[in-house]
């Protein structure tokens, strides 16, 4: 008879904790949440805009208090945080071949930056 | 040699006697050319003749040695006693796959998926042995030449957390398999392939986590393999809708 009985070892519930790389992806992964809520804070404002200056003022108005300050630093740290992380793992995506290589990934990242550089500097442009 | 001792952690699971993994501790004397897989060797010749484990090659060749080493996916022949000395080394079986008896796991399930993708040139017609072989310039053979590296050793789902939460996902090593053969000029096997790469437990079930590809000991980047997989899969979805069957 077969003495053969494989031990299935459980998931731990906290197995994002256990490595450091994990923590990091789950962070990464996590940013999406604050990004989302920013994304709907905007939303809001751009609504509150529709309906006339009074509402609009009343939305800037209350970007102004503590929480909204602390929550849009929180938001804009994560987004950073996985711009750079996404940047990092965006040479995979890539499949250009140059002379029978694969492009550089330094190349890829760094037309990335450049790009986000450029982008952000219109932005401001734009608002001021 | 020198009198130097190191300890070695086994996560011990011999299934007649146990009914779940027990650590047990050995102590070795150091040497700082001895690679993990032979501290296991050291311990099984001087010390406990019951400690189980794989292994063949002793060069990363035949894929077999995969363990986790202080948590994270190895191959033992890879890693050295001198990486972790003086700090004890703890061995546990790969991650993510069932304990048969010590280090040993049940691969049973990997092995499936592999056979699943058709690991194997699929060709256009039949060739007579009279046209010769099949011509592939240097650079073809660069399109694919990194995802045939791959020496099915595991590491990869040991290090995937999406394997870890369902072990339906058909996993790193076998995906980039698909796109090894995919890539090939001489294969014609991309559209059977396909089905499998569009199914949810196909690239969808990745979320590009990408631990895959660090510990990967033959530099196969089985993350790159599924993201390029996932911008195939997106062109079949849209040629599909104007272009059925």
């Amino acid at each position: 008879m077969s003495k053969r009985k494989p031990y299935i070892r459980d998931l731990p519930v906290d197995w994002w904790m256990k490595q450091l790389f994990y923590t990091k992806y789950m962070i990464r992964e996590g940013s999406s949440v604050l990004v989302t809520i920013y994304a709907l804070v905007l939303a809001w404002g751009l609504f509150r805009l529709s309906q006339g200056e009074v509402a609009f003022n009343a939305w800037l108005g209350s970007l102004q208090s503590p929480l909204a300050i602390i929550f849009h630093l929180c938001a804009f740290i994560l987004a950073l945080y996985h711009t750079i992380t996404w940047f990092s793992l965006s040479p995979k995506l890539v499949d250009i071949q140059v002379g029978g290589k694969g492009l550089d990934e330094r190349i890829i990242i760094a037309v990335e930056y450049i790009v986000f550089a450029i982008a952000t500097v219109i932005c401001f442009l734009v608002v001021i | 040699m020198t009198d130097n001792i190191i300890e070695i952690g086994i996560l011990r699971y011999r299934p007649e006697e146990d009914d779940k993994p027990v650590m047990q501790t050995y102590e070795i004397p150091y040497n700082d050319e001895m690679s993990i897989l032979e501290a296991l060797h050291y311990i099984k010749d001087h010390l406990d003749s019951t400690v189980s484990f794989r292994w063949s090659c002793r060069m990363a060749i035949c894929g077999s040695c995969g363990m986790m080493v202080n948590g994270i996916p190895k191959l033992g022949c890879k890693v050295f006693l001198r990486d972790y000395y003086p700090k004890k080394v703890t061995l546990e079986p790969l991650a993510n796959f069932p304990i048969e008896r010590d280090l040993v796991v049940v691969m049973d399930d990997f092995i499936k998926k592999l056979e699943a993708i058709k690991p194997h040139i699929i060709s256009k017609k039949k060739k007579c042995l009279t046209e010769g072989t099949h011509k592939q310039t240097p650079a073809e053979m660069e399109k694919y030449q990194q995802f045939a590296m791959c020496i099915n050793c595991g590491l990869c789902y040991a290090a995937c957390p999406q394997y870890a939460l369902d072990k339906k996902f058909t996993g790193p090593a076998a995906l980039a398999l698909i796109a090894r053969y995919n890539r090939d000029n001489r294969d014609a096997g991309a559209a059977q392939r396909m089905e499998i790469v569009n199914q949810e437990e196909g690239v969808w079930g990745c979320t590009f986590v990408g631990y895959c590809s660090v510990v990967c000991p033959k530099d196969v980047d089985p993350a790159a393999a599924i993201q390029l997989l996932k911008i195939d899969s997106a062109k079949d979805y849209l040629i599909g809708m104007f272009k059925p069957d």
